[in-house]
């Protein structure tokens, strides 16, 4: 279950949002500008919301009213940042191995480290990888947390066809490998159609519509595989 | 036949002492202020930093007349000193204490610097990850900054090393106590006869904050090609 109830400013933005969705994985789905991305640093602990209450499954990381905030180390949450955020000056194992609980057995780490092909790039530097390397490490990372959710935050961003397409797939098959409570942010009708149950359409800070990922689609005013047209970018 | 005369010798080997320890004692300190000022908003912030960078303004003998109020025989700080054993005027750790106190703004630049370089973003990123305040900083603020954090020790060391003024307003020139290099070099070009000496050791002083240039220089053109900040 994941239960949003979020009021924030940010600089003139204003978002506003309350969502409630039994959906194992969610796509937040919107133009730039329109929140996704505040939404999830907010859920990630990363930016404070003014006042309301952020719930995953029965654990509330942050409740205004009762005065719950757990702070992000404390929160337990897989985040895959769009622009990765891979830490320069240690190894892709190394990279790996940071968010990884102590007395971790080894198990979880190769399973990881084979389900996203990572075997070879292990001695790498995050400056020796590729655009779609890069975000498997990230994805990786996220995952070798074991957390109680994984955030993915535009995975596929960035990336060309063939690095989109590899990615793609190995975050389809993570989706079927670990049912974990997933919230995505994207704006492409492809990456929503193979990676979330449910879509919330959010505009301007607020939500939309929310609706099972078939409906979405059938509902779709582009076809499959399209991008949504960003508007100018609005003050965020 | 040696390069230098036993007293200059002395001299040479205090500098290093002094300065070395200076700079050591200066770079916790250091690194706290630094950090403050680069990651954190508080009121007076403006007035913090001025406060930190205040030997670096004002007249170094105005710098050495105030550690001889506070840290003398007679100062708050230099009685209970003086009272535990530990008295550091006309002595050599008093030279340190001067040395690191001029050395102390310098250091703070740098390190200000390197850590606002390094992206805030990395330690969120971290921080997501599990990683506390310490872990985030020790693991990635840190190693992220070490160029910019060498190129302020190097830059630190030479201005230590080259310190004059408060250090013989506060511990006066005693033969290997007090009497630095810079102090010797002083006391050779007021002294008939001294010329050679002083040339010596003019020379020294220069090949020793050339080679500290050099490697603050090395330290912040290498880390301002690499980046040091997004991933």
């Amino acid at each position: 279950m994941i239960a949003l109830d979020i009021h924030l400013q940010r600089g003139e933005f204003l978002l506003d949002l309350v969502l409630a969705s039994r959906a194992r994985a969610l796509a937040l789905f919107g133009h730039s500008g329109c929140g996704k991305t505040t939404t999830l640093l907010a859920i990630a602990g990363l930016l404070r919301p003014r006042q309301g209450r952020i719930a995953l499954d029965d654990d509330v990381l942050f409740d205004s009213g009762a005065g719950i905030d757990l702070p992000p180390p404390h929160r337990r949450l897989g985040v895959v940042f769009q622009d990765a955020r891979l830490f320069p000056h240690l190894s892709v194992r190394d990279n790996l191995r940071y968010g990884m609980p102590q007395r971790t057995a080894a198990t979880p780490f190769d399973d990881v480290v084979h389900l996203l092909g990572l075997s070879t790039l292990l001695k790498r530097r995050p400056g020796q990888l590729s655009g779609g390397q890069t975000r498997r490490v990230a994805i990786g990372r996220a995952l070798l947390r074991q957390p109680r959710a994984l955030l993915l935050d535009e995975p596929l961003a960035n990336l060309h066809r063939e690095a989109r397409a590899e990615v793609l797939d190995h975050l389809r098959r993570l989706k079927q490998e670990f049912a974990l409570t997933t919230i995505l942010v994207s704006h492409q009708y492809d990456e929503v159609a193979a990676l979330a149950d449910a879509v919330a359409r959010i505009g301007d800070g607020r939500l939309s519509s929310l609706a099972d990922v078939d409906a979405f689609m059938a509902s779709a005013p582009a076809p499959a595989g399209a991008t949504l047209v960003s508007r100018p970018r609005a003050t965020r | 036949m040696t390069l230098l005369t036993h007293a200059e010798t002395v001299a040479l080997a205090l500098s290093f002492k002094v300065s070395l320890v200076g700079v050591a004692c200066s770079l916790p300190v250091a690194v706290g202020c630094a950090w403050l000022l680069a990651r954190t908003r508080f009121f007076g912030k403006p007035l913090f930093e001025g406060l930190l960078l205040l030997p670096l303004i004002l007249p170094p003998v105005v710098t050495g007349y105030v550690l001889l109020i506070v840290f003398g025989h007679h100062g708050a700080i230099g009685r209970l000193l003086d009272a535990a054993g530990l008295s550091i005027a006309f002595r050599w750790t008093g030279a340190a204490l001067a040395a690191a106190v001029m050395a102390f703004p310098l250091l703070v630049v740098a390190l200000r610097n390197a850590f606002e370089s390094v992206d805030p973003k990395l330690e969120h990123a971290a921080a997501t990850l599990g990683a506390g305040p310490w872990r985030i900083f020790f693991g990635i603020t840190l190693p992220l900054s070490l160029r910019g954090l060498v190129a302020g020790l190097a830059l630190a060391f030479a201005r230590a090393f080259g310190e004059f003024g408060a250090t013989i307003t506060f511990v006066s020139s005693i033969p290997g106590q007090t009497r630095t290099l810079p102090i010797a070099l002083y006391e050779l070009v007021s002294m008939p006869g001294g010329e050679h000496g002083a040339l010596r050791l003019t020379l020294l002083a220069v090949v020793i904050a050339l080679l500290a240039g050099l490697i603050a220089a090395l330290m912040l053109l290498r880390g301002s090609r690499s980046g040091g900040g997004e991933a």
